[in-house]
């Protein structure tokens, strides 16, 4: 079982004014394959911050963080926007689609700024569209579709690439009860299929999904449990992480 | 590029507006480009008349600052003893023909042409003066010794004259004399766009000087280099004949000018080339403001965008990527404005001609859409720039 991510002592200090406030004070976690993590949390314990350090949008103050084994603490813009597109799937609360495109552009982006050639582009891409059972949809735009159907757009996006993590930032958090279980279902799924996924909530119920939930406050870890041979809520599969 | 297209597509109205600035200014640096094309055109063409090789004595200098005016018309007239002197003594010259001229009317029977530009020259008037003969001949050596009352009439003339009948033998009154027509001249067109050189009567000069001057009045006398080659080496020798035939001793200093075409070459691309940099550049002011117009749309674009480029970059677009994609927005923005604009500019020019000279080759259209793609450019930079700096956390997080 390979480490996928290894965060050691990791800080992130931002200056508010005169006032320097610690959003993350020294965090050392680690994420193996095939994990299924929710970072939780209340709004100021740092966990939007440690969701935008993960998932390589920011670096951090101080400390050390290596993804997929490679060190990307330090990296320029545009060699961690190489490491977003090629190991991140990022899945977010407003979808963050692009209003003017189609599902099949909106999913093949990824692609595009990966450098990937139409055709291959459009066989990875459909695929994506399938695995979240929006074929018949490919050529809809997103304001003609549901809320649930979008956020089955941003994880074909996601997919699409297979990074080496899935990224869920409050995934739920814009849907009515029953389509958010339906999308949690799909990660779920996916977690199965042997992804990595992290989600970033504040929803017990959702976390519950995950096999492991890390709470912070204040910047600092307070909990990390694993669950050991724990059957899925939703699901009655072994986990085999 | 599709990207690109897709949003100017989807802002249309806003996209026209901005893109009417950069219209606007394509279509008057096109006309400017044109007129100043079309003036160059007109004035090279007519210059051709005159031939390279032909020097031309005068009293004036044809370009001088205008404080010697009373020192160059003191001087002694140019008269035909000289044109003599230089044609027994000139070993470089092909052809000397002294030539003066005067503005009459000309009748033949009812019809009347006013304001005819009459000539009296040499025998080698064909030589020096760029006309070429469209039927009949010019007068010979022997009708210009004698002073026969004969003349070549320029087209126009021509055509006002005899509508429906062959000039040749007839014989026309100038100026109240009567005068048997020879021959008939080339269509030739105007000079500068202004004096038409079909609308002359060339006669021999010395019937001119009975009829209508005294042979002591001053005359200009065109000199023919056997080349352009030895135009230098001619110009040297014919002064030198000058001052020899006008007695002047040699520290004086000469009391005429020997004027070239290039004088006049090198005139008017100073002037041209003064006009052209000026309209150029007031014209190119209405594209600046164009190109600011861009750059003002840009950066709303970017601004309205933020929260895309956030999405954008979090899926992993590099900012080189963002740069290129707001670059082509602009300059296809701006390419676009500089194609209506030529289409604008074309008929336009076309109108124009009718007043001014104008030419419309493929070079300008080129630079004008090479321009209009540069502006696009540069007024697109900076707004690109920054939406390539954007941080993503920050942009994503923008409603």
């Amino acid at each position: 079982m390979s480490t996928i991510i290894r965060f050691t002592n990791i800080a992130k200090v931002y200056q508010v004014g005169e006032e320097q406030v610690h959003a993350l004070d020294g965090v050392s976690l680690q994420i193996q394959k095939n994990e299924y993590v929710a970072i939780m949390g209340p709004s100021g314990s740092g966990k939007s911050t440690m969701m935008n350090i993960v998932g390589c949008l920011d670096t951090p103050t101080s400390g050390l963080y290596e993804l997929n084994g490679t060190n990307v603490s330090d990296m320029n813009d545009n060699q961690l926007a190489k490491v977003r597109n090629k190991e991140i799937g990022f899945v977010f609360q407003t979808f963050n689609l692009l209003a003017r495109s189609d599902v099949l552009h909106n999913v093949e982006l990824p692609l595009i700024y990966g450098g990937i050639g139409s055709t291959e582009r459009k066989k990875l891409a459909r695929a994506a569209i399938e695995r979240v059972g929006l074929t018949d949809r490919i050529h809809h735009k997103p304001n003609e579709l549901s809320g649930g159907q979008r956020q089955r757009v941003a994880v074909a996006r996601a997919l699409v690439t297979h990074p080496a993590i899935l990224l869920a930032d409050e995934p739920t958090g814009n849907l009515d009860t029953r389509t958010g279980e339906e999308i949690m279902l799909l990660f779920d799924a996916l977690h199965q299929e042997g992804n990595t996924i992290i989600l970033v909530t504040h929803e017990e119920d959702i976390a519950l999904h995950a096999h492991r939930r890390v709470r912070l406050r204040d910047g600092k870890i307070e909990r990390d449990e694993t669950e050991k041979n724990r059957k899925s809520p939703a699901r009655s599969t072994l986990n085999i992480a | 590029m599709g990207i690109a297209f897709a949003a100017i597509r989807a802002n249309k109205m806003r996209s026209v507006l901005t893109t009417l600035g950069i219209v606007i200014g394509i279509v008057s640096v096109t006309l400017m480009g044109t007129a100043i094309e079309g003036l160059n055109r007109a004035f090279n063409k007519s210059i051709a008349s005159m031939g390279t090789d032909v020097l031309y004595i005068q009293k004036f200098p044809w370009f001088d600052n205008g404080d010697n005016w009373w020192k160059f018309k003191n001087r002694r007239d140019i008269r035909i003893q000289h044109a003599k002197a230089l044609e027994k003594y000139s070993e470089y010259a092909q052809a000397i023909n002294p030539m003066t001229g005067t503005i009459r009317n000309v009748k033949y029977g009812q019809k009347l042409v006013e304001n005819v530009t009459i000539f009296g020259s040499g025998p080698d008037l064909l030589e020096t003066s760029g006309a070429t003969v469209a039927f009949g001949r010019v007068f010979t050596q022997l009708e210009a010794e004698g002073g026969r009352p004969v003349c070549a009439i320029g087209s126009e003339v021509a055509a006002s004259l005899f509508p429906n009948e062959n000039p040749i033998g007839k014989v026309i009154k100038i100026g109240g004399y009567a005068f048997r027509v020879l021959g008939v001249f080339e269509k030739q067109g105007n000079f500068l766009g202004t004096e038409s050189l079909d609308n002359r009567i060339y006669m021999p000069i010395n019937r001119f000087f009975q009829e209508f001057m005294s042979f002591r009045s001053g005359i200009t006398i065109l000199v023919k280099a056997k080349s352009v080659k030895e135009l230098d080496d001619t110009k040297e020798e014919v002064r030198g004949i000058m001052r020899k035939s006008r007695g002047l001793k040699p520290k004086e200093e000469d009391d005429f000018a020997i004027n070239q075409q290039e004088m006049l070459v090198q005139t008017f691309n100073q002037i041209g080339g003064v006009i052209a940099a000026v309209g150029l550049f007031i014209t190119g002011m209405s594209l600046f403001v164009g190109g600011i117009g861009i750059m003002n749309i840009m950066f709303v674009s970017v601004t309205e965008r933020t929260k895309e480029i956030g999405i954008r970059k979090a899926i992993g677009a590099p900012r080189r990527t963002i740069l290129l994609q707001f670059l082509i927005e602009s300059a296809a923005l701006c390419l676009i404005g500089g194609l209506i604009g030529i289409v604008i500019a074309f008929p336009l020019s076309l109108i124009i001609d009718t007043v001014l000279p104008t030419a419309m080759p493929l070079s300008v259209v080129a630079i004008a859409l090479l321009v209009s793609v540069f502006v696009g450019v540069v007024s697109g930079f900076l707004p690109a720039y920054r939406a390539s700096r954007l941080n993503p956390v920050e942009a994503l997080r923008y409603e």
